[in-house]
């Protein structure tokens, strides 16, 4: 049983019947301003970050800027060839990353117990993954998919780099997805005479898709972002991409050029800085909105 | 079964992977190239400056609408990076900010740009001069308020570039400073992150590429060139070639550049690009 | 699994580096100066890691309490319709890039800062940005350690006629603690691995901070600025700083493993 945000709780004033003391009360009341104040500033910072990069960059934004080919090294035209290669490179790191952290869920949840050393081992090391620094994802990516691989700077490699870096992350949140699912389905499914992998394509798989999305959600939100790791795995071209192994900058390698190398692509970097984030936004709820949607499908008709 | 599932994507990827080296173009570029006549085709990869890659990139482009069957990859890295990849053959042509020094002669270089540095202050600071001796004894810490070089009082706040970028080395290299000497205050990586930095410092001063700098203070960014040795910063000194900071923009190859490479190069090296050169605010070579 | 390639990588790269450098020498040398021989340059690593502890720990300081805070707004201060824009506003502000994070702290913090104390990259700034970038991370993942906690609790507390804040300090904040130490810790290893967007507002220079207001580089940021150019034994020991980096998020991981498994039973108020 959980508090609802927003719903009328037990820590709201109009359900308290015995009054505290004074004192008591003196504080409630310090603790309430404080804690409005914190959330009036982180408000208002918010307001401060967004509003600005919504001001610089709205003005440039329009079909053309979406689609066009990238002029004036980012200056002039758009970004179509940017977004072309980001979304590719996502691509390729969920082709990559969804089928192994499936399993691996799948493998941890259902078939090593809590306690299992093998599974402890794993789990600890994904955490250790999930906490490296992305430029040292970036490093990493270089040396084995670009030069011992020799797969070059290309989308694959950002793709495959960016995978290693999501891939805990995905693993994490479906397993804990799997495990929310209460064993009476398990053991219901067994008296049934379900065979194990029936069991879990039909009945746990779509009860643990939360999970799963939530891990996606989180991992696509933290490969969209990414600039050190991609900046030396899949590139700094501006081209329209024409296969995977092409180079490509990711939106947010473009953000950076413009930013901090290009003079005058400010707004640009701002306008890049707005798609990305309305990128993300899209996502999101999309997932959002993919997972209710699969949710109630499958409980309806399991 | 899920482990059979597991093994299977395991195997999946490695499948990938396996594809992917067997026909992946490999790290260096293979040449491919055919020219008969005007059919110019293959992959030519550059890496190196942060500085030259966007105007790199955009005769690159200018490039490929001549071609259409060539592709001109551009990376960066820094001109370090430029050098090292030139030689090993990770790249099929560097570049490199600065002319080349001694120890590296065994490269061919080829100028197609020049570009000066020039010290950066804040639009609101009244010091509008500095002598060679002053700038040597601000970098080293010796002076350390405006007000001994006639400005205002307050502390100076060094702005010094991050090592491995030409234009430190270039910079260090004509005021006979060790990296050592600097006695900075921030240290910054690309042009602009300098620019934005003291554009919102009063009391910064740095050093930029001059085309940068320019075009920036032609925007309204608050910050002002100072003339080094007298003679005042702008592009146009550095065309007339009495700019003293000045450096070529130069492309490096290993050997004596054919082929695809050597048609680049030519053409980036044309009159064709002047227009290009300008718009990215460096100065094009003797027309 | 894909962690030991890594590492195995990682050290196979910066062992040119323990040879020729030697392990005293990255704590002892007089600065960091690298140079691709060993001979010639210098490799003291301590100022950086310092700057890399010292911002984490100053970001997580900071936005640990503030993220606790918003997170008791979200649940029982905000009204209902206030509660829920606030909180997909904190998701918006988790999916911002660091980039631009990094973009914003450069041009408006760092100004800011220096007006009041040259030169305005500093320490300060980087914990400033630090810790923007981690407090939607606490703040939601506390939002849901404190949704979590049962009624029962609640009302308890209720019926023994505790305050608001006597509920919330004595009740809520100890139920939903280890939920809540999750949520430091994921913070604390975001906040370690960030690297643009303190090499966008820190200085880089490399020096033990004598201020708040002091320049300083960390660990992080150092990789991004030398790896494109290093090479030989400088090459190495960026590896080593690499591996130094993946040490500390090892002995984070240990960290919350202990603190999760010696976590004292809930004991009846």
């Amino acid at each position: 049983m959980t508090t609802t945000p927003g719903e009328p709780g037990l820590l709201d004033h109009a359900n308290w019947t015995v009054r505290p003391s004074a004192a008591h009360r003196g504080l409630d009341r310090a603790v309430a301003v404080v804690v409005w104040s914190v959330a009036a500033a982180i408000t208002l910072v918010f307001a401060w970050l967004v509003g600005s990069i919504v001001w610089r960059g709205a003005g440039e934004i329009s079909w053309g800027y979406l689609t066009g080919p990238v002029l004036d090294a980012g200056r002039g035209g758009g970004i179509g060839p940017v977004l072309v290669s980001t979304l590719l490179i996502l691509l390729v790191c969920l082709a990559v990353s969804v089928p192994l952290g499936l399993g691996t869920a799948i493998l941890l949840a259902e078939f090593s117990p809590r306690q299992n050393r093998f599974g402890r081992l794993v789990r600890r090391s994904l955490d250790v993954l999930a906490g490296v620094p992305s430029i040292v994802f970036g490093l990493f990516g270089n040396a084995f998919f670009c030069v011992w691989l020799g797969m070059g700077f290309s989308i694959v490699s950002g793709g495959l780099t960016l995978a290693c870096m999501v891939l805990p992350i995905l693993i994490r949140a479906t397993e804990e997805g799997f495990r929310s699912v209460p064993d009476e389905y398990r053991l219901a499914a067994a008296a049934l005479g379900m065979s194990r992998t029936a069991a879990i394509r039909h009945l746990l798989l779509p009860a643990a898709v939360p999970g799963l999305v939530v891990g996606l959600v989180l991992g696509i939100g933290r490969a969209l972002a990414e600039t050190a790791a991609l900046i030396f795995t899949s590139g700094y071209v501006t081209r329209m991409p024409e296969s995977l192994w092409d180079s490509g900058r990711s939106l947010s390698i473009h953000i950076f050029d413009l930013s901090m190398n290009v003079a005058g692509g400010n707004d640009r970097a701002h306008a890049a800085a707005l798609v990305l984030i309305v990128l993300l936004l899209a996502l999101n709820g999309a997932a959002s909105w993919m997972a209710h949607r699969w949710l109630h499908r499958q409980v309806m008709t399991a | 079964m899920p482990v059979i599932w597991n093994g299977l994507s395991v195997a999946f990827a490695v499948l990938v992977l396996c594809c992917g080296i067997a026909c992946t173009p490999g790290a260096s570029s293979s040449q491919a190239e055919n020219t008969n006549g005007s059919q110019l085709s293959g992959r030519l990869t550059l890496t190196g400056s942060s500085t030259i890659a966007p105007l790199m990139a955009e005769i690159g482009r200018a490039f490929e609408a001549q071609h259409p069957d060539v592709r001109i990859d551009v990376q960066t890295g820094g001109s370090s990076r430029g050098i090292a990849d030139a030689r090993s053959g990770l790249a099929d042509i560097g570049m490199v900010s600065r002319a080349l020094k001694e120890d590296e002669q065994d490269l061919q270089p080829f100028p197609v740009a020049k570009d000066g540095i020039c010290i950066i202050v804040h639009h609101d600071n009244p010091v509008r001069e500095l002598t060679d001796e002053q700038i040597v004894a601000i970098y080293t810490g010796s002076i350390d308020n405006w007000k001994d070089v006639g400005g205002s009082d307050g502390e100076i706040t060094v702005v010094n570039k991050a090592q491995g970028r030409s234009t430190l080395e270039l910079f260090l290299h004509y005021f006979h400073l060790n990296n050592t000497d600097v006695a900075a205050d921030v240290v910054i990586g690309d042009n602009e992150q300098g620019i934005k930095t003291v554009a919102g410092n009063p009391q910064a001063i740095g050093y930029v590429s001059i085309g940068t700098a320019e075009f920036d203070a032609g925007q309204g960014v608050p910050i002002a060139l100072l003339p080094i040795g007298g003679i005042p910063a702008g592009t146009a000194a550095v065309a007339e070639g009495r700019f003293p900071l000045s450096r070529p923009l130069n492309l490096v190859t290993r050997e004596e550049p054919t082929g695809l490479a050597a048609t680049f190069i030519e053409f980036a090296r044309s009159p064709d690009v002047h227009d290009l050169i300008r718009r990215q605010s460096f100065v094009p070579l003797a027309e | 699994m894909i962690v030991l390639v890594i590492v195995a990588f990682l050290v196979r790269e910066s062992l040119p580096a323990w040879r020729s450098v030697g392990l005293a020498r990255f704590v002892t040398d007089a600065s960091w100066h690298p140079a691709p021989d060993a001979s010639e340059g210098t490799f003291n690593l301590l100022p950086m890691i310092v700057g890399t502890l010292l911002t984490t720990a100053g970001a997580v300081l900071v936005a640990g309490p503030l993220g606790i805070a918003s997170a008791l707004f979200c649940r029982y201060y905000a009204p209902p319709m206030l509660a829920r824009p606030y909180r997909m506003m904190i998701e918006l502000l988790a999916g911002i890039p660091s980039v631009v994070y990094g973009f914003w702290g450069l041009v408006v913090l760092v100004p800011i800062i220096a007006g009041i104390a040259q030169p305005g990259a500093s320490l300060l700034a980087g914990i400033l940005i630090l810790s923007l970038m981690i407090l939607p991370t606490i703040a939601l993942v506390a939002d849901a350690a404190i949704g979590s906690v049962p009624q029962e609790s609640l009302q308890a507390a209720a019926a023994l006629g505790l305050s608001r804040w006597g509920t919330m300090a004595g009740v809520v904040l100890p139920a939903a603690r280890s939920g809540l130490l999750t949520a430091v810790i994921l913070a604390t290893m975001r906040a370690l691995g960030e690297t643009m967007a303190v090499l966008m507002v820190c200085g880089n220079v490399v020096q033990l901070p004598g201020s708040l207001f002091a320049p300083v580089r960390t660990l992080t940021a150092n990789i991004a600025l030398e790896m494109a150019y290093a090479m030989g034994d400088h090459r190495s020991a960026l590896f080593v700083s690499g591996l130094l980096l993946m040490g500390l998020v090892t002995l984070l991981v240990a960290a919350a493993e202990i603190a999760s498994r010696t976590r004292p039973s809930h004991r009846q108020a």
